[in-house]
């Protein structure tokens, strides 16, 4: 059990969690399985990390249904269960880096800006941006976007790396704008989970490979592996 | 420490707590969490002949109280499973059970085959092997065999009598509560000479998406699990033990040692527990505590005192 700091909301259904720990071994692109109820709902949540700090770990997360609304109510001085950091993150690269963050998708690209050396950071947004100036002192270049869609804001071949997490049609652009380039796209899945850790087979991804898991495999696959037509036809 | 010892088939129990195929794996991930040989049992992922993808689409959805699956039987194979994953089940103590799943009554047979020539390679070898086969005839995710052949208790009859001739190893059946008839195919399974049931598998649900205007899942319905089939399964439970001389594995909807203990009374040899370990990554441990505990304040010695009074 862990001790919330605070649990702000942000703007309209996005808040930010800040939980008491010390949780410096996790990676950039890693997830917790946060649980502040008994049965109800039956499943943990998955949510990635936005930041990490000496003594404490933020989530940003967005209200989607029954577990992150009532993840929206606890107070400071409540107690969450979390289990992790989970899964396997963004790769340690070295060279030109893009981040482009959609919507609630730029929750785990903050912890990733401050592990890699400046990348640029794209981050788009429907109709309001938040927290954009939080990743201000770890880039060069900040690009905000809001309407319409951040990949119009970039070349992507410029980019020996691009690490993309937000809706699923635009990690499938991003995975087509890279099609027949150098740029190695990275992209950071979101599935309902029930186990977490590879056990139940629930949140998979069909990649070429076959399927992978989510939880253990992921959340982040190279964007070329993975068989979009079959994702997106959910 | 009170006296939780089990036994099916001559097979001896440390406790009744088996995790249920499916929701452990093969227990690996888990035993990051705690020490899974405090466990008494764990079935295996439901294993077929050959690989299988599983099915496509949505695989969960969370209902009141429970949730449903259609995950479709993904696994890699009796053959990889022997190879790779016995490595694993060589070095833990608790009762070794393969879920046998399958899509044909010759698929079933082989697969049976397989696994008992498995473990008398390694008994002679000295190795630790597998224990038990439970014959997983209530799947309802496939779209062929699986529940099918445990619907109808003259179909089931079939494959369980086919399987049972190919093994020497204790045969479980795991029984579907979509079943006609439960009680008759319990009965049916002690005829044939298995040495156990398992009951219950999922209940076939659905949930729509009227948005889309589709179901969720590609294979229209999924299997409901979670506490909020604990009543149902237990009645069940209740009603084939009375009625069958061979041990049950009781199982639905297990979220703690009260639980247990309920479906103990209703007279279940053993239990499997499995949304649980989704809702706690330690349910194992936790609910051992928790049964040693109700034990210790009521002072009951050994679970035979308290399985199956309920008449």
């Amino acid at each position: 059990m862990y001790t919330i700091l605070s649990n702000e909301r942000i703007c309209d259904g996005i808040y930010l969690m800040t939980v008491e720990g010390q949780f410096q071994e996790a990676r950039m692109g890693q997830f917790f399985m946060m649980r502040a109820w008994q049965d109800a709902p039956i499943l943990s949540r998955p949510i990635s990390i936005f930041n990490i700090e000496k003594d404490s770990i933020q989530f940003l997360y967005k209200i989607a249904g029954e577990g992150t609304r009532l993840l929206a109510k606890l107070h400071k001085g409540d107690s969450i269960q979390l289990e992790g950091p989970l899964g396997n993150g963004f790769p340690h690269v070295k060279g030109r880096v893009a981040l482009i963050g959609g919507g609630i998708g730029i929750a785990p690209l903050l912890y990733t800006a401050k592990q890699l050396d400046k990348p640029d950071i794209y981050l788009g947004f429907q109709d309001q941006s938040y927290l954009t100036d939080a990743f201000k002192p770890y880039t060069d270049k900040l690009v905000v976007q809001i309407g319409g869609s951040v990949l119009d804001a970039l070349d992507l071949s410029s980019y020996e790396y691009a690490f993309v997490c937000g809706p699923l049609g635009m990690m499938k652009e991003a995975a087509r704008m890279a099609e027949g380039q150098d740029t190695k796209v990275y992209v950071s899945f979101e599935k309902r989970m029930a186990c977490g850790i590879g056990a139940c087979y629930v949140c998979t991804v069909m990649n070429k490979n076959g399927n992978r898991k989510v939880c253990t495999d992921g959340p982040v696959f190279l964007a070329e592996e993975v068989q979009w037509h079959a994702e997106l036809s959910l | 420490m009170r006296n939780l010892a089990c036994n099916i088939a001559g097979i001896p129990f440390n406790n009744p707590i088996v995790m249920a195929s499916g929701t452990f794996g093969f227990g690996q991930e888990y035993a990051k969490y705690y020490d899974i040989n405090k466990l008494g049992g764990i079935a295996s992922k439901g294993l077929t002949l050959e690989p299988r993808p599983g099915n496509s689409g949505t695989r969960v959805w969370e209902t009141s109280g429970g949730m449903m699956n259609s995950v479709g039987l993904e696994n890699p194979g009796i053959d990889a499973f022997l190879a790779e994953g016995m490595k694993f089940w060589e070095t833990i103590e608790p009762v070794k059970i393969a879920n046998l799943g399958g899509s044909s009554i010759e698929e079933y047979v082989r697969g049976a085959q397989k696994i008992t020539k498995d473990t008398e390679e390694r008994r002679k070898a000295g190795l630790r092997a597998i224990d038990m086969i439970e014959l997983n005839i209530s799947c309802p995710n496939v779209k062929e065999g699986g529940m099918a052949f445990g619907i109808q208790t003259a179909i089931a009859r079939e494959v369980v009598r086919e399987v049972r001739q190919v093994t020497s190893l204790p045969l479980a059946v795991k029984l579907s509560p979509n079943a006609e008839n439960i009680v008759e195919m319990a009965v049916m399974c002690e005829e044939e000479g298995a040495d156990c049931v398992s009951l219950v598998n999922t209940f076939s649900g659905m949930k729509i998406d009227i948005h889309q205007r589709r179901s969720v899942f590609s294979n229209l319905y999924a299997g409901l699990s979670g506490p909020a089939i604990k009543p149902i399964a237990l009645r069940m439970v209740h009603q084939v033990a009375r009625q069958v001389t061979i041990p049950v594995m009781g199982m639905g909807g297990i979220s703690s040692a009260s639980d247990i203990i309920e479906f103990i009374m209703a007279g279940a040899e053993v239990v499997q527990v499995g949304t649980y370990n989704f809702m706690n990554l330690r349910a194992g441990e936790d609910l051992l505590a928790g049964l040693q505990s109700f034990m210790e304040k009521e002072n009951i010695k050994s679970l035979d005192e308290i399985r199956g009074i309920i008449r």
